[in-house]
């Protein structure tokens, strides 16, 4: 009878996952996902060049990469929850400027506390943006790259209604989350926010059962459909936190440039998109973690800042960009093809 | 009432895909505490019927009833709720997750799920490995485990020892009979005669979507089955086919246009050797995923094999790509219409493509010469251009003929139709008959896979039966009826073996 077999319970000698040694489970997870290693040495690789050419490296110079790769690390961000779960989002930057300019708007004549209010409203417009666009996609049947690439057209339009032309602003101390320091100068506050943001957003989203969910939609929808996923719920889902990761790449616009400007975000939608490439995201859905698109934005930042310290002419530099990407790229899938021979 | 005396019942379930049917009055009647076998051969409407029940896609027609009472599941996740988990012949498990991660993501407790695979005789298992590194039978065995650990009232599975080693089998075989002392129901689809036999208090039989009987466990149930498989009509159709082709007599030192030797491709294709002279239409018979599939991706270059050697006229083929096959005059015709054809294209671009294929041919095309080849194919095949030029416009048996066409313009040294005519009208069936005896006639050769078994007859000079991977029978097609190519394609002895 079945009933004994919980009696047998004790025969079974599976090693549960808690009492695994840290190394085996380390060497395990980068073996499973070699971007865990790829993309800190990467990182660590372009800072070192960096300081190489530019030996005065300074505070001031640390704190111009934070922002300067803040509202591309949100935007990589955006894409990744949406990548993830096999979708693509080609609305993001639009999206961002939306927020940009809404926030410099509401917010130029607004106390600090005021602004704050206004934050997190943006953020909820952010997330209804979102939400429309998962209800577009999720609803009309037509494939992701189609509906966000119009609707992001939409989004852009709806950024220059709401402010024509460059302006706006908002109270210093709102800015200084952004542009500011803490305890040390070696500590922006960009990089703080970024990681504060991220990790409130993500790291419990990636433990509940929808951060499973939307691994699970875009490895296999059939298979997670079987399993009793909701596939249109999670997918509409996954659009919501990327018009929110955008509005706060938009706030983090706001702050960086003090302004706002309804054409800044676009240049985000496809940088952004490269971000995720270059961090081991896999655009087939399913695999890919946050770490390495949100870092592949820290690289993304400083080639064109070498570039420039290394005087090249901006034109032919941005050529040397984007051969930089391409092999970066292509290692990552040597790696990956490797990987999958065993 | 006596509905309430079922556990699940389905009364005349209908279903059609587009123009296809796939059930018409399909009815199942399921009691507790019973393993309750669902056979039917190919297309019969099998995986479909199960896939209604546990709500993957509505049904057309039809009623559904869970211990009395009228249900209609919109997604697996709700059957399950009611207590109706399926096993579907692929594995439902998400490959880029752990196999914790699966079971969360399904719901189910990973402390019962470890508990079933224990009872299933897999104690070793890391649950925090990916399950894509995981091979296909361990897969089988934790969707199996996490099915039960539901605790089902009514557990289907579908096709669930078809992939797997005959140990494991045999575990599955004892949990269904436990979970069958508990009360419980089990729907087992199975090919294996034997299996289903063995395990099966009842077994429900489907025929071209319709229920066509139930039988009892008794002594020659298996024949009753087959029987009721084959159905009296079909049967009398049969046999009212008139011989059409004279057997031909092949010199004995003949050099084979296509010689398959001791080809092995794993898991599904074991073993297969056969030769197909020049002149012949050779008949593959084989139920669903026995190795059919990979077999004919083979010869036409599609799929690397493990082991074994492929012959054209004598010289031994390096296939690495179906262009090496279609240089060596030996070219595809898949199941799929789809893959074969550029939908938004004219016809006469779809026949002409093929004869392009070569860096050679990038130059310019002589435009004459291309609309005379391709015109002769299209007259020579009727096919019926009015509905526009567009491929995709055409009904699919005309596609089928458009895919049939491309090469005869290109010319080619064996044919290999992968089921040609399914989903095709009769008449445009017949036509693709006639045509493929027409290309056998003038001397090239013909492999054919049909799904339809009395086909074999129609088409063929010869027939070899697939079971497991193997080719488990060899015979002219005056054997080749129906029944015998039936039992064989189920691992049964042929009949006059049987009895004597």
């Amino acid at each position: 009878m079945i009933t004994s077999s919980e009696g047998k319970s004790s025969v079974m000698a599976v090693p549960a996952a808690s009492n695994m040694r840290l190394a085996t489970r380390l060497r395990r997870s980068l073996r499973r996902d070699p971007s865990l290693f790829f993309m800190p040495a990467l990182l660590i690789v372009s800072v070192a060049i960096t300081v190489a050419i530019h030996p005065q490296f300074s505070d001031f110079d640390l704190q111009s990469l934070a922002m300067g790769a803040l509202p591309l690390a949100f935007a990589a961000a955006a894409q990744t929850v949406v990548v993830i779960a096999g979708g693509i989002d080609l609305s993001i930057g639009s999206v961002m400027a939306v927020a940009n300019v809404l926030a410099a708007s509401a917010m130029e004549k607004a106390s600090f506390e005021q602004s704050l209010l206004l934050a997190v409203a943006v953020l909820m417009a952010g997330a209804a943006i979102g939400a429309l666009n998962g209800l577009i996609v999720v609803l009309s049947r037509i494939p992701d790259v189609v509906a966000t690439l119009t609707s992001g057209f939409i989004w852009g339009g709806v950024a220059l209604v709401i402010l024509e032309k460059p302006g706006g602003g908002a109270p210093q101390e709102f800015l200084n989350l952004g542009t500011g320091t803490l305890f040390t100068p070696w500590l922006p506050n960009a990089l703080v926010l970024l990681v504060a943001a991220v990790g409130v957003i993500w790291i419990p989203l990636r433990r509940s059962k929808l951060g499973l969910q939307l691994f699970a939609v875009g490895s296999d929808r059939i298979a997670a459909f079987r399993s009793g996923v909701n596939i249109d719920r999670t997918r509409f889902a996954a659009y919501i936190f990327s018009g929110l990761f955008s509005a706060v790449g938009g706030l983090g616009l706001t702050m960086t440039t003090g302004i706002g400007a309804p054409l800044a975000g676009v240049y985000y939608t496809l940088s952004g998109l490269a971000a995720v490439v270059v961090g081991g995201v896999s655009l087939a859905g399913g695999r890919g973690r946050m770490l390495g698109p949100v870092m592949a934005a820290f690289v993304l930042t400083l080639i064109p800042t070498d570039l420039i310290f290394l005087n090249i002419d901006p034109n032919f530099g941005q050529v040397i960009q984007g051969t930089l990407i391409v092999v970066i790229v292509m290692i990552g899938g040597f790696v990956d093809m490797e990987r999958n021979r065993k | 009432m006596s509905e309430a005396t079922f556990l699940l019942e389905a009364h005349d379930v209908a279903k059609r895909f587009d123009s296809v049917v796939a059930l018409k009055a399909a009815s199942l009647q399921v009691r507790p505490g019973e393993v309750h076998g669902l056979m039917g051969s190919n297309g019969a409407g099998k995986s479909t019927l199960v896939k209604i029940i546990t709500g993957v896609f509505p049904a057309d027609g039809g009623q559904i009833f869970v211990k009395g009472v009228v249900r209609s599941f919109r997604s697996p996740a709700e059957a399950r709720r009611a207590g109706i988990v399926s096993v579907y012949q692929d594995p439902a498990l998400v490959p880029d997750l752990t196999v914790t991660q699966n079971i969360r993501l399904a719901g189910a407790s990973v402390d019962a799920v470890r508990k079933w695979l224990a009872e299933l005789g897999v104690v070793r298992l890391d649950f925090s490995l990916l399950v894509r590194d995981l091979p296909d039978p361990t897969l089988r065995l934790i969707d199996l485990a996490r099915a039960l650990a539901w605790e089902p009232a009514v557990l289907l599975l579908d096709e669930i020892t078809a992939s797997l080693p005959a140990d494991l089998s045999e575990q599955i075989y004892a949990m269904v009979k436990q979970w069958r002392e508990r009360g419980n129901a089990v729907i087992f689809i199975s090919h294996r005669m034997a299996e289903v036999s063995a395990l099966c208090d009842r077994a429900t039989v489907l025929r071209d979507g319709v229920t066509a009987g139930v039988t009892e466990r008794a002594r020659g149930s298996e024949e009753r089955i087959l029987a009721l498989m084959l159905g009296a009509e079909t049967a009398r159709a049969v046999a009212s086919v008139p011989s059409t082709r004279v057997s031909r007599q092949r010199p004995g030192d003949a050099q084979a246009a296509l010689e398959v030797r001791g080809l092995r491709c794993s898991p599904l294709v074991n073993d297969v050797s056969f030769k197909l002279y020049p002149g012949e239409v050779l008949g593959v018979a084989a139920l669903e995923g026995q190795g059919q599939e990979e077999l004919f991706d083979c010869i036409a270059g599609s799929r690397r094999y493990d082991e074994g050697a492929i012959f054209a006229h004598g010289k031994e083929l390096r296939l690495r790509h179906p262009a090496d096959a279609i240089a060596a005059g030996i070219v595809l015709v898949p199941a799929n219409r789809l893959l074969a054809l550029l939908q938004q294209r004219p016809i006469p671009e779809n026949i002409a493509l093929p004869a392009f294929g070569g860096i050679r041919n990038w130059g310019p095309i002589r435009i004459r010469s291309e609309r005379m080849r391709v015109e002769s194919a299209i007259g020579r095949l009727q096919i019926d251009t009015r509905a526009g030029s567009e491929l995709r416009r055409l009904s699919g048996g005309n596609q089928q003929k458009v895919v049939i066409a491309r090469w005869l313009a290109s010319g080619f040294d064996t044919l290999l139709c992968f089921d040609p005519t399914r989903g095709i009208d009769i008449g445009t069936k017949r036509q693709i008959y006639a045509l493929v005896r027409e290309i056998a006639a003038e001397g090239s050769a013909v492999l054919l896979f049909t799904s339809e078994l009395p086909e074999i007859a129609l088409a063929c000079d010869r027939a070899i039966v697939l079971f497991g991977g193997r080719v488990v029978a060899e015979m002219p097609v005056s054997e080749a009826d129906e029944a015998t190519l039936l039992r064989s394609a189920h691992g049964l002895a042929p009949l006059a073996q049987a009895s004597s």
